[in-house]
């Protein structure tokens, strides 16, 4: 999965989940930027754990702070050999 | 008139003691009961340790028919609650049955007796649920059985705010005692929390430590999560007198606020206010308190904020201030945690000796308090506060002063 695809996949999870249009959501925004707290966070962190069948690590999760963080994060983990059918589903 | 409220009994069941002398000894010696979950399959979980009640075998408390009738929580409820009544020495009479509360507090009630249900709905594919799920569900269920024991037909009641459950429960039973409403009270709370359902609800939130609870340590990680139940008998400093009871500690006054803030992050400024209103309620100044046993739970937020909140009510005062966390050694205990840590305050300020805060390892400028760590250290006190934050924003706080 190209790093375009997964930054779109992610930009609509976060949209889903914060109830906000998807055109909101750049892929350098912030958490900061976009009003997502800390509850938000883990709520997207689910969701994105739930998507992609990936463990995101509660360090790992700590340092999660913008979409271009969710995105490398997640691209990480695939690399490692998470996620299997779900990660490559387009 | 307002009568002066003061302890006569208490009972302790957790993972650092199977009553209060031998949970006292452990705080003395900084001991923790934190450890690797047994109860519940660690490879599903990401952390892997908890304050578990290890040892402890229900048939040794209760016949077959009552463990049907009780879960774990409302069992660990009624064993605390024999302890404090057997220790207060109470002359029972049809009148003070009457005239005596229970008031207790829990967060999450029966809920392991739910998730065996459950799975065996959802996953077992059985169709039937034990009709018994309801009465050991309900967040209630110690207090109903302590009522049923004893006898007591007052006031008796369940209060659920999370984190500070049973610090609500005390101060609403200190409260109607202070007033005459009851002329006893029986008062605390109780927690079982090690089921899988509700562990892997907690990983989710992403606050539960990976190794251990380091409260206000610069390194912490995270709460740890603990189990068991403590009770406390209140009545008028009177009547204890009178009927020459062994009074632990006297309760001197009881604050609560919401933060109206955000559901799961604290606000220093609710925290203060709760704070503010159990001075004020006992007619304290800041500068009367030696001691607070704090929330403390260890995660990064609640440690600074309650820090923040600290700061912001005692001033310089705050430099010479102990607070330690004992969730350190007997873990976060959820509605039963202002129990627990009420005994802890009381014991403190009879004996004269400061609970540690365990496994510290470094300081934290944003935790700039004298949180005397990992060594116990004797103080002569006299009054001393006890913090309970909860999810939701709802603050209760208690003072006590020395017997």
């Amino acid at each position: 999965m190209s790093n375009e695809e997964l930054t779109e996949r992610v930009r609509g999870i976060i949209a889903a989940t914060q109830h906000v249009a998807k055109e909101k959501i750049a892929a350098d925004s912030t958490f900061q930027e976009l009003g997502i707290d800390s509850l938000d966070g883990i709520n997207i962190l689910f969701a994105v754990e739930s998507e992609f069948n990936i463990n995101i690590p509660d360090d790992a999760a700590q340092n999660i702070r913008s979409v271009r963080d969710v995105v490398d994060g997640i691209a990480k983990l695939i690399d490692a050999g998470q996620g299997g059918a779900a990660a490559v589903r387009a | 008139m307002q009568r002066r409220v003061v302890v006569t009994g208490i009972g302790v069941i957790s993972a650092v003691g199977h009553n209060w002398c031998e949970f006292w000894r452990a705080l003395r010696e900084g001991r923790s009961g934190i450890g690797p979950l047994e109860a519940v399959d660690r490879a599903l979980l990401r952390f892997q340790n908890g304050a578990e009640v290890r040892n402890y075998i229900p048939a040794n408390h209760f016949d077959e028919k009552e463990i049907g009738l009780l879960d774990r929580f409302a069992q660990f409820g009624v064993v605390a609650a024999r302890e404090a009544v057997s220790n207060a020495r109470i002359d029972w009479t049809p009148e003070l049955r009457e005239e005596t509360a229970i008031v207790t507090g829990s967060c999450v009630g029966g809920q392991t007796t739910e998730d065996e249900g459950f799975v065996n709905l959802y996953r077992n594919n059985i169709p039937r649920v034990n009709p018994l799920t309801i009465p050991r569900t309900m967040e209630n269920a110690a207090a109903s059985r302590i009522s049923l024991e004893l006898g007591v037909v007052g006031p008796t009641y369940t209060v659920s705010t999370a984190c500070s459950s049973s610090n609500h429960a005390l101060g609403q039973a200190f409260w109607m005692v202070r007033s005459g409403a009851a002329r006893m009270a029986i008062a605390g709370g109780s927690e079982a929390v090690f089921s899988l359902g509700f562990l892997k609800a907690w990983e989710a939130m992403r606050v539960v430590s990976p190794d251990t609870c380091r409260p206000f340590s610069r390194d912490r990680r995270g709460l740890i999560l603990g189990e068991g139940a403590a009770m406390l008998v209140l009545e008028p400093l009177e009547s204890a007198v009178a009927r020459g009871a062994t009074i632990y500690g006297e309760i001197a006054g009881f604050g609560m606020s919401s933060d109206a803030y955000h559901i799961t992050q604290p606000s220093p400024d609710g925290a203060a206010r709760a704070i503010r209103g159990a001075l004020a309620d006992g007619a304290l100044q800041p500068e009367d308190i030696d001691y607070i046993n704090a929330h403390g739970t260890g995660t990064v937020a609640n440690d600074a904020t309650e820090t923040v909140a600290i700061r912001k009510v005692f001033g310089a005062h705050a430099g010479r201030l102990a607070v330690s966390s004992t969730k350190s050694m007997h873990g976060h205990t959820l509605g039963a945690a202002g129990a627990i840590e009420a005994v802890a305050t009381l014991l403190a300020l009879r004996d004269g000796v400061l609970p540690p805060t365990v496994n510290y390892n470094e300081a934290d400028p944003a935790c700039d308090l004298d949180v005397v760590p990992n060594v116990s250290r004797r103080a002569s006190i006299e009054f001393a506060l006890s913090n309970s934050f909860a999810f939701g924003g709802l603050n209760a706080v208690i003072a006590f002063r020395r017997g």
